[in-house]
Order: C-alpha cells, then structure tokens, then sequence
C-alpha cells in the first residue's frame, strides 16, 4: 500500500493549491453545497408555496418545474446548464458557478416537496384560526404556519443537505475542481495508489456526511420531543 | 452568430441510432443492478434485523458507509481502485470482458442496495412484533417466519419507495459514462463533441429519461390507488 502518496498530496485533497493558486478540493466541495442549500432553500421555498397555492396560474408551474427537475438525473441538469448558458448569455460561465446553479435548481425541487409536505402536516386549525384572528392569507403563512412547518422540516433539510454534499461530486464532470476531480488529479500524477486515494476521498465524504445525518437524526428526537410535550 | 436550433440532425439517422443503443445500454445496465441490488438490500436487512452481533454491525456499517459517500467516488473507487483488492483470477476474469460494464452494475448495486435495506428494515418494522413470535412459536425457523410470513406482507407496503429507489437507480446509472460505459448520458455527450448540438442531444436524452420516469412514478400512483388505497394528493 502507498498511503504516503495519499499523506504527500493531503493538502492539495483538503484545499487544492490555495495560497499560490484557486480554491479547490475539500474546500470547494463545501461551498458548493453550502451555497447550494442557501440558494436551493429560497427557490425550493417559493416554489413549494407556489405548489400549494389554490391558484392554478401560480400551482401548475410549480408543478410542472417539479416533476420535470425530479424525473430527471441530477447530471442531464448540470450538463443542460453547462450548455444552456452559452446559448443565453452568448459566453460561457465558469465551470463552478455553471455546477453551483444546476444544483441549486435541482436540490430546490427537492426542497420545494419538503415545504409542501411540512406546510401540509399541520392541523388545518392553525390557518383557520389565524385567518380567523383576521390576518390575511399571506400574514397567516408567514407568521403562523411557516414558523412552525419550518421548524419542523429541519432535520428533512438536514437530509437534504447531505444528499447535495454528496452531489456536488458530479461538478467534477463539467470540470469543477472539487474533491473528487482533487482526487482523479492526484491519481493521474502518481498512478501508484488508485485505492488509497479513492478510499481517502470516502472517507472524507463519510466523515462529513456522516456527522450531519446523525445531527438530523438528533434534531428529529429534539423536536418529536419537543411536540409530544404539547399532547 | 445566433446559435441554429437543429434538432432534425440530433434524432435521425446515425445519431438516433447512437441515442437509441445508449438507451438500451442504461435499461440493461439499470435492469440488472435492479435485480441484484433487491437481492443484496433484503440480504442486509435481514442480517441487520438478525441477533448475532457481528452480522448486525456489519450489516449496519454497511448501510450508514454507502449511503454516506458519492456515487461517483464509488463508481471510481471499483473502476481504478478494485484492482489491488480483488483476487488476480477475478480481475483476469473481469478485464477478458467488459470491465467498465461491471463496475457500473457493481457500484449501482451495492449503492442502491444499501438504501432498498432502509425501505425493507422499515417495511418490516411496520409488521407487528406478534407475527414473528406466532410464526416461531408454530415452529418456524427465524429465515423460514421472514420468508414465508414476515417478508410477503412487508413487501406489499415497501413496494412504492422501493419503486422510487429503483428510478433513483435509472437516473443514477447517468454516472456511469464517468467511466466510458456508453449509456444515454455518453451518448449525449458523444454527439455534442460529433455536432456541437449539445443543447439539442441533452434535451432529447433528458425527455427520454422523464418518459422512464413519469412512465414509473405514475404507475405507483396506481398502485397506491387500487391495491394500497391510498389517495394520492
């Protein structure tokens, strides 16, 4: 075995050649999925509201954005963006940010499901009361049910952040250079430890993944505590 | 220069038949990883609901590490990294044929495999506890209860998310062009390099991906309907 190659090249795995060249490696991985799931939870929120809204012009969009994202592999979205956007803008975008859109889009249909689901889950009396109380429709959600659907999907989004960190791999293929294209440079240099490298890069999506979905699962007894406190 | 839409080029002649055999390629590859992944997934469900401690950890570690990393890492793990782990006759066996054919299938399967054990381990949480001690109190065995009593009444209910992991599957096998296994994706891809019509290649193979999927997801819809009687909203 050959883990001193894996040793030798660990720092360019973790932040790629940072000080004297780009961000790369481990460190690009994390901000595309934190960046992802910022971007992915505003538009996966306005479209989830959108799905449920009563109106069709607003309902069936949403609709049809849903299905469509959810039919499709996550890789068909990351190459249409790569060549869409030359066809739009008349230049092409950077590699990161071409990668970093395709999966805000893809995760927010995702996301947009959850919000559904969570907005759903609660006792119909909440807007009924609200409304009620004389708050109009949108002071309802945004004051009422949002706050407490939201506070209830936590862990799903937790979830969901980990499928995207595991996502972002696939920028690799438009040529991001995160983790995994860290990876396949270091093996195409050395060419001595293809195992050592890939189980290294594993390990580390392990590690990460890992924490966050034992965290969700910490939130999930929290709040289902925290809701059979009320019964 | 405006950029010329032609999709004309894209669906006929030799490149429909190029987009034509990647489809075929990604309902095989997918078909078989299907089969074993259902296979692999109930085998580790089981061992994971088993009492001896061992099987259970390795049960357990095997789902929580495969269902924590990428697909892609593991895709490239078999691909370049199998070598110094697999047996030389293995190796010599799978380079005689068609090797990036089977890692596909390899990684598709055990990736899969270890979420379909979440689905089952759950669908056979869901049968009461009493039909497991009845069926060993009438003198089963713990396979024979899982087998005969406790697996046919929980596939009924773990059917549509295991559907739903299937067509995860059906997307997920995108992944293995990584690899230069010629499905859809490659395909696709293929032509965009023969053409410069990227645009027009991706739009076609995607619809050809939603068809699978809306073909799929609508008859769990069904299925739901008349068979679980579930209302779907």
């Amino acid at each position: 075995m050959h883990w001193d190659t894996v040793y030798k090249n660990l720092d360019y795995l973790l932040i790629g050649a940072y000080p004297q060249g780009p961000l790369g490696g481990l460190a690009m991985t994390v901000i595309l999925a934190v960046g992802g799931i910022f971007g992915a939870f505003w538009l996966g929120l306005g479209c989830g509201l959108m799905r449920i809204s009563k109106r069709r012009r607003l309902r069936w969009p949403a609709m049809f954005f849903i299905e469509i994202i959810r039919g499709t592999p996550l890789l068909m979205v990351v190459f249409w963006f790569y060549f869409l956007a030359p066809v739009v803008f008349g230049h092409t975008l950077p590699e990161a940010e071409s990668a970093l859109i395709a999966l805000i889009v893809f995760t927010s249909a995702y996301i947009a499901e959850i919000v559904r689901a969570g907005v759903e889950a609660l006792p119909k009396g909440q807007m009924e009361a609200a409304r009620g109380s004389g708050l109009s429709h949108v002071q309802a959600m945004i004051f009422i049910i949002l706050p407490q659907a939201l506070f209830n999907m936590i862990p799903s989004f937790v979830n969901q952040f980990v499928s995207l960190t595991k996502d972002t791999s696939l920028a690799f293929i438009i040529g991001v250079n995160e983790l995994t294209k860290a990876a396949t440079q270091v093996n195409n240099r050395t060419l001595t430890a293809p195992t050592e490298i890939f189980i290294t890069i594993a390990l580390l999506y392990f590690v990460i993944c890992y924490c966050l979905t034992e965290f969700s699962r910490y939130l999930e007894r929290r709040i289902n505590r925290y809701q059979a406190r009320g019964r | 220069m405006a950029y010329q839409f032609d999709f004309g080029q894209v669906v006929s002649g030799e490149y429909g038949q190029w987009l034509l055999s990647g489809l075929d390629v990604t309902l095989r590859i997918s078909g078989i990883a299907i089969v074993l992944s259902l296979a692999l997934g109930t085998l580790v469900a089981v061992l994971r609901l088993s009492k001896v401690r061992p099987l259970v950890w390795l049960a357990a570690s095997f789902t929580e590490f495969f269902r924590n990393t990428p697909l892609l890492v593991q895709i490239f793990f078999w691909y370049f990294g199998s070598y110094s782990v697999l047996p030389d006759a293995v190796n010599e066996w799978l380079y005689a044929r068609d090797f990036e054919f089977a890692c596909g299938v390899i990684a598709l399967t055990v990736y899969t495999a270890a979420f379909i054990a979440e689905e089952i381990r759950s669908g056979i949480f869901s049968i009461p506890k009493n039909q497991l001690e009845a069926s060993r109190a009438c003198g089963l065995s713990f396979l024979q209860a899982m087998a005969y009593v406790i697996l046919p009444q929980a596939f009924r209910v773990i059917i549509p998310p295991l559907i739903s992991q299937f067509l995860n599957l059906i997307k997920n096998s995108s992944l293995v062009m990584t690899i230069g296994v010629m499905d859809l994706t490659y395909m696709a891809r293929q032509i965009e390099a023969h053409t410069f019509h990227g645009f027009e290649a991706f739009t076609v193979s995607t619809l050809m991906y939603l068809t699978i999927s809306l073909i799929v997801s609508f008859s769990v819809n069904l299925y739901n309907r008349y068979v679980l009687h579930v209302r779907s909203r």
